[in-house]
């Protein structure tokens, strides 16, 4: 039927033209098939497939086959073939598509083995996923989505920045290795960084994620950060700064998951804190902690788009997503509550879930080089992720007190994408050589002993402890309405309040003088900057930009 | 949905007092054991600190209360009002200088 060594993404991208099919049923199903032949292509793939081209004298290497590619080529097939079956009662044939690409996109990214090629998926991934947050159509939603878009699309351009100093340097834009030795090395870095969620880059994801469709945030949780952890882990490996960026990134969301009220936005808090023990344990560098570190992504994928599901089924059934709003939701959604509670197993890495068999090859690897604070840091991010992800998800939507809120259960293929999520959760937590076997070092790694599950048990246990202590003691903060204040403040208020300011004080000032009308100018612009409407105009210039910048690393 | 309901009312009750306390009366032995534990079973250490009885124990309740007094502090700090954000779209006007115009006044009072 297909060549054999086709890559990935193509099949995703021809899947498009089913939108064309007029029934909703038989569209959504054969969108579904798309990740079923992209599986049986993956699978019978060569194991060191390559495509390459030439175009405009570049060299370009559409196809890069390894073990490496291929872990996160087999992860991202799962996602979207859970996350399509989660959205199959969708008839938005605009989500549908963005889905798809969106996938599409990754799986290019991920076998692309050169920087041009990867540079061009890079912007398809923001492009297609801010349609995912459009789709919910609200002003919120839209908004949140320009935000996402023009931070998506600067990390693109630093990135082509990058790319430019590397194929002068270099000669060539075929990629492995990269490391920070060099400028370019620095300028991939950040473009790699902001997509990742490095501190201070983080609030795109905090912000737009949970604006998303409910099943929109499933897709997006799957793909744009693990794609940028991918390429850490080909490209950085073992770069020491990458250590403390990673503990820090466990560390600091998980203190705003405690406060947070938007149960999708603590997910999202959450999510920073697992990329940071990937990141981590891609600085640490070595086999064991490279291996802990795609194993977790992979893992996360799946439990973290496990409980986006439950969320998002939450949302679907009652409209709201406010842990201060929610509550005693076992009564009427128990399959949904049993399955959120795999999702917060997995995460909170208990022994026999999936979490566990990833996370501790991670801290294992920090004691064995020696990094005792980072260890330390690492074990208390994994208390506090056990104590906002693993209990406050489940207790305050489905227990506490009740909202009483009275629902049905999601639709079947809802229940059926979180069930075959859980499944993976379990299987790999109880035989984890399903994934260990997949992963691109050899290594004799055995996490269930007496030692590190005792440990692990008793760590979590008494975060649950303490959990109920302080509930018992009412030290626990309730969830209330709010917003609190982050990084994003600086452009969301900062910014366009400084320009407020400064557009009154000069029209005050200057009222007469006719030649500083562009002062005004700068000033409203900025002014807008944080606000809702003229967003449009904002598009139209990113978008001429990054065109501006295809043409350019074209020509 | 009144089948539903009715099974609920009569098989989960896990909003009823004594349920919870039965429930916490069980979490609290296994608790105790899994501490216990740390004296019968010898685990091969890597660090000193494992050596501490119920080090992972202490660690991950004392972390977690740490955890919880930061946040509650943070919030005393960072929180604001739903709207904090649009307010400013609105009312461009509101509170451009900075002023925390926007800050939930009853932090303390709500959050007991």
């Amino acid at each position: 039927m297909w060549t054999a060594d086709l890559p990935p993404f193509v099949l995703f991208y021809a899947g498009v033209l089913f939108a064309l099919i007029p029934s909703h049923r038989l569209r959504a199903f054969a969108m579904l098939l798309v990740p079923v032949f992209g599986a049986i292509n993956l699978v019978s793939m060569s194991s060191d497939a390559s495509l390459q081209m030439t175009l405009a004298g570049l060299e370009l290497t559409l196809l890069r086959v390894d073990d490496l590619s291929l872990l996160f080529g087999y992860a991202f097939h799962i996602a979207a073939f859970i996350a399509i079956l989660y959205a199959f009662h969708i008839r938005d044939r605009v989500q549908q598509v963005a889905g798809l690409i969106y996938a599409g996109s990754a799986l290019g990214a991920v076998f692309s083995g050169d920087l041009l090629t990867l540079f061009i998926f890079w912007e398809m991934l923001a492009f297609s996923s801010v349609f995912l947050i459009w789709a919910r159509g609200t002003e919120r939603a839209f908004v949140a989505g320009v935000r996402y878009l023009i931070i998506q699309a600067s990390s693109g351009l630093i990135l082509l920045v990058g790319i430019v100093f590397y194929w002068r340097s270099e000669g060539t834009l075929a990629f492995d290795f990269i490391g920070t030795d060099s400028i370019y090395g620095w300028i991939i870095l950040l473009a790699l960084g902001i997509k990742c969620a490095f501190p201070m880059f983080h609030n795109w994801l905090t912000d737009a994620y949970p604006e998303a469709t409910p099943t929109g945030t499933v897709f997006l949780s799957a793909f744009t950060t693990k794609t940028a952890v991918y390429l850490l882990a080909r490209s950085y490996p073992g770069t020491e700064q990458l250590i403390y960026v990673g503990a820090f990134m466990t560390c600091f969301p998980i203190f705003y998951a405690v406060i947070e009220n938007d149960l999708r936005r603590v997910l999202a808090y959450s999510m920073i804190n697992q990329i940071g023990f990937m990141v981590c344990g891609i600085g640490i560098g070595t086999a064991l902690a490279v291996n802990g570190a795609v194993a977790h992504a992979f893992n996360d994928i799946v439990f973290k788009g496990l409980l986006f599901m439950a969320m998002g089924a939450v949302l679907q059934m009652t409209g709201k997503i406010n842990g201060s709003e929610l509550g005693g939701l076992y009564k009427s959604m128990p399959k949904t509550t049993v399955l959120c509670i795999v999702g917060a197993a997995s995460i909170s890495a208990f022994p026999l879930f999936s979490g566990f068999v990833s996370k501790s090859m991670i801290m294992s690897a920090a004691l064995e080089e020696g990094y005792d604070w980072i260890w330390l840091a690492l074990l208390f991010a994994s208390a506090g992720v056990f104590h906002h992800a693993g209990i406050k998800i489940p207790y305050f939507a489905f227990f506490a007190h009740d909202s009483g809120i009275r629902t049905t259960e999601p639709p079947t293929n809802m229940l059926a994408a979180m069930f075959i999520a859980a499944l993976i959760c379990v299987a790999i937590g109880v035989n984890p050589t399903l994934l260990y076997n997949l992963l691109p070092y050899e290594l004799g790694y055995t996490p269930y002993d007496a030692t590190h599950v005792l440990a692990q048990t008793q760590l979590l246990f008494y975060s649950a402890l303490a959990f109920v202590w302080l509930n018992l003691m009412r030290l626990y903060p309730p969830e209330l309405p709010s917003v609190n204040l982050d990084v994003e403040w600086l452009y969301r208020k900062l910014i366009p309040g400084t320009g407020r300011a400064l557009e009154r004080s000069v029209s005050q000032l200057t009222a007469p003088a006719r030649d500083i009308h562009w002062n005004v100018d700068v000033a409203t612009k900025l002014a807008r900057l944080g606000r809702t409407p003229p967003s449009g105009q904002m598009v139209t210039w990113v978008m001429i930009l990054l065109g501006a910048g295809l043409v350019i690393s074209f020509w | 949905m009144t089948q539903n309901e009715n099974r609920n009312g009569s098989g989960r009750k896990l909003d009823d007092p004594v349920t919870v306390k039965w429930i916490l009366r069980v979490f609290y032995v296994v608790c105790a054991l899994l501490f216990g534990m740390d004296f019968v079973i010898h685990r091969h250490v890597s660090h000193d600190m494992e050596n501490i009885p119920g080090f992972y124990a202490i660690y991950g309740f004392v972390g977690c209360v740490v955890l919880v007094v930061v946040a509650r502090w943070m919030r005393v700090v960072l929180m604001r009002k739903e709207d904090y954000y649009q307010d400013s779209a609105e009312n461009s006007d509101a509170d451009n200088d900075g002023s925390d115009s926007g800050q939930v006044k009853e932090v303390h009072r709500v959050d007991r």
